[in-house]
């Protein structure tokens, strides 16, 4: 019998780490790990903060564990998959080649948003890969000053902290009312929106983008207010959208991203995890896709777990984390565990909005179903593990919750 | 097994803590305490898959 063959698509995060997962389970047949960028499996977050700054070297991104020989895996780097032919077990790779599988791993997470309706402008760029930072960097080395970053979700948020740091003029522009204010409450939005006023940023909040003006090159950005802001680099942040265009008519459901079963498996033989993958949450009851860093380590376990009981004609377990993330601006940490929504009643627990130092709670149905932090890490992480087991909104506010320890 | 972090990379994610809480905590002072330098082998896969995971990669393991 020929050798049994796990092909992983996509070599960022949730595929490096489902390949460890299938080394570390005893998974002893061959694997492949495809990767459209032309790089071993490299970390994301310090692009928009360390990379773009220009505190660190490009290659201090590199994840170890997809680093020289310590994975046992074949790497096909360069080269984007193209197609998945479901029945004949092939992923069809870009170069035309085919790899047959007998058990897949899709991770190929997401591209960023394009702008609507701007065409191809030098100065305009979006952040994804390090290709996409060094870019940037390469912008502010080469003097650029007066920069505007569209979008004050997480990545544009933070690298208008970035650029900042950097000694540009920033314009940070959103057109809903608050920073985040899909994911976070108004007033907590606020207090972000002030952290970046406070380090000069020009926040202009409530007002999209009409226009983005130049001639080859950029010269500014025209917003839907009829006022111009000067630039010479344009950062769009506005969202990503998952990475299943390889997919279409292969047979697995797509609906903004891959289509799971609660435990991550998509079709017999075929799992998904990371950005790209969308799951019911049996915690929450509700349909999601998450793209936090933790979240794909988390889910390329969890898949390459699923995937190896599948081959073996064993059922899998769900799937049902607490998400949780952070990000970094300025001196700010902001963090985030569970699952709240803008319906969500909040209340601070400890510290002060006043003070940009704080932790909150979010409420529904007399549960706690999310906390979220500002500088402070400890608690967050805290209640982040209560949320694993459930708590009820009393015993939190009533101090049921564990308090951290006063520092030695 | 001895616990080393490299405080100069160390951003107080708290990662480690979610995953061994008695080795890893991180007080309101924002700073990280290692709370068991040599903890007991028993401990050993927690602290790695926390060294694994630390996003700085600011915690190794010596022994």
């Amino acid at each position: 019998m020929a050798e049994s063959h796990v092909v992983v698509v996509g070599a960022s995060l949730a595929g490096l780490q489902a390949a460890v997962t299938l080394r570390a389970e005893g998974f002893a047949e061959a694997v492949t790990v495809v990767g459209e960028e032309p790089h071993r499996p490299y970390d994301r977050p310090p692009l928009s903060k360390q990379v773009i700054a220009g505190d660190w070297d490009a290659d201090r991104v590199a994840l170890p564990a997809g680093a020289g020989a310590s994975l046992d895996v074949t790497w096909e780097l360069g080269t984007g998959a193209a197609g998945l032919d479901l029945a004949g077990r092939r992923v069809l790779l870009a170069d035309g080649r085919a790899l047959t599988f007998d058990g897949l791993v899709i991770a190929t997470g997401a591209h960023p948003r394009p702008l609507p309706g701007v065409g191809a402008l030098e100065g305009v760029h979006t952040l994804r890969t390090l290709e996409d930072a060094l870019a940037v960097r390469a912008a502010l080395d080469g003097g650029a000053r007066r920069v505007v970053v569209v979008g004050a979700g997480f990545i544009g948020a933070e690298v208008a902290a970035s650029c900042r740091q950097r000694g540009a003029e920033v314009t940070l522009v959103e057109p809903l009312p608050q920073p985040l204010a899909r994911v976070l409450p108004e007033q907590v939005g606020a207090v972000l929106a002030e952290v970046h006023r406070s380090h000069g940023v020009d926040v202009r909040l409530g007002v999209g983008v009409e226009a983005i003006e130049g001639l080859g090159r950029v010269q500014g950005v025209r917003l839907a207010d009829g006022t111009t802001v000067a630039a010479d680099l344009v950062v769009v942040g506005i969202g990503v959208v998952p990475a299943t265009g390889w997919l279409e008519g292969s047979g697995l459901t797509l609906d903004d991203g891959v289509v799971c079963d609660e435990t991550t498996l998509a079709a017999p033989g075929v799992v998904a995890a990371g950005d790209v993958a969308r799951w019911p949450n049996a915690r929450y009851g509700e349909v999601m896709r998450v793209e936090h860093w933790e979240h794909a380590i988390d889910m390329g376990t969890h898949a390459a777990r699923r995937l190896l009981a599948d081959l073996a004609g064993e059922p899998g377990e769900p799937f049902a984390p607490v998400p949780w993330f952070w990000s970094d601006q300025y001196d700010r940490k902001v963090q985030l565990a569970g699952r709240p929504r803008p319906t969500d009643r909040f209340e601070v627990v400890a510290g002060s909005l006043a003070e940009a130092r704080f932790c909150g709670l979010f409420g529904r149905d007399g549960q706690v179903v999310a906390a979220l932090g500002m500088n402070m890490p400890g608690r967050v992480v805290r209640y982040r593990r209560e949320l694993q087991d459930g708590l009820s909104w009393d015993d939190a506010l009533a101090g049921a919750a564990p308090a951290v320890p006063p520092t030695s | 097994m001895r616990v080393v972090v490299d405080y100069d990379l160390c951003e107080s994610n708290a990662v480690c803590m979610g995953i061994a809480p008695e080795v890893f905590e991180v007080r309101d002072d924002d700073f990280l305490y290692v709370l068991q330098d040599e903890p007991d082998e028993s401990l050993r896969e927690k602290v790695e898959q926390a060294a694994t995971r630390c996003p700085k990669q600011a915690i190794t393991i010596e022994g």
